[in-house]
């Protein structure tokens, strides 16, 4: 898409260029229509959204977090996850490559409507936080029987 | 009509998709260098430390690593940034870093590695004397 503007090194935004606009190719869009808080790709950190009949479950890849730092809200069906990433940077070192994001990040999910903001859990195992949110009871698949 | 348009050339990206699906993702990272040696610095979120192989092969090494995550059952993707499972990156080692010195250590998804000079390749303070 912008492949000639940018001499980035970093693999994952080179990844994530290609993907969007094969995206963007096959689907038109992204499986939801580009949303109004959508960010451009490779974007720290990286996100994958799944979801099941019973829970919506977002895994953030956000490596060398400390957990304490994360601030993770919804209201309603907006999740929103906040953190800082530190790094120590050595004065008398020379530095090669310097690919890794460092700073403060926030990013705002549009989930699906019918998630429950009350049931919320989140954990963060090496390097992924993964946040997963049930769905309200009525949105759950039922069987309807014939009578 | 643009739209025709667009459905006939869907067919090869298509292919070419399914081909690549399984393509390992380059790591980020950050590379340094002191008087002692050089770190290596990379992002792997996801990935358990039975799950990554840093491998020394004469000059050339070479990091690669699995993202293990226990999905639930019968999950459909909404989105998704990260499409692949496996990451790989690898560099090339100059003669006077200690290949067989490598200390590697994983906390947090992130990947740290520590390559020595060979000692007779650090560098030495050189005293001057007075008098």
């Amino acid at each position: 898409m912008f492949g000639s503007l940018g001499s980035f090194e970093s693999g994952l935004l080179d990844e994530f260029r290609r993907l969007e606009s094969e995206m963007d190719q096959l689907f038109g869009a992204a499986p939801w229509p580009a949303g109004i808080r959508a960010v451009a790709r490779g974007t720290f950190p990286p996100i994958n959204i799944g979801s099941t009949p019973e829970q919506v479950d977002v895994y953030l890849f956000a490596p060398g977090v400390d957990p304490k730092s994360l601030d993770i809200s919804i209201q309603h069906n907006l999740l929103t996850v906040a953190g800082e990433r530190k790094r120590s940077i050595d004065q008398a070192a020379n530095y090669y490559r310097n690919e890794r994001f460092e700073g403060e990040f926030r990013r705002v999910l549009t989930l699906p409507e019918d998630v429950d903001p009350d049931k919320v859990e989140a954990a963060y195992r090496d390097g992924v936080l993964h946040v997963s949110i049930e769905r309200r009871a009525a949105a759950k698949p039922r069987q309807v029987k014939v009578q | 009509m643009t739209e025709k348009q667009d459905v006939t050339t869907q067919e090869p990206k298509a292919v070419r998709e399914d081909k690549d699906t399984e393509r390992a993702i380059r790591p980020a990272v950050d590379i340094f260098e002191d008087a002692g040696g050089i770190t290596l610095t990379a992002d792997m979120p996801g990935v358990a430390r039975d799950r990554l192989v840093v491998q020394v092969d004469a000059d050339a090494l070479s990091i690669e690593g699995q993202i293990d995550i226990s999905l639930p059952e019968g999950m459909q993707p909404l989105y998704a940034d990260v499409r692949s499972t496996r990451y790989q990156r690898s560099f090339s080692l100059s003669k006077e870093l200690d290949g067989e010195s490598v200390q590697a250590s994983l906390k947090d998804g992130v990947l740290t590695l520590r390559i020595p000079k060979r000692a007779e390749h650090r560098p030495r303070k050189i005293e001057v004397r007075t008098g």
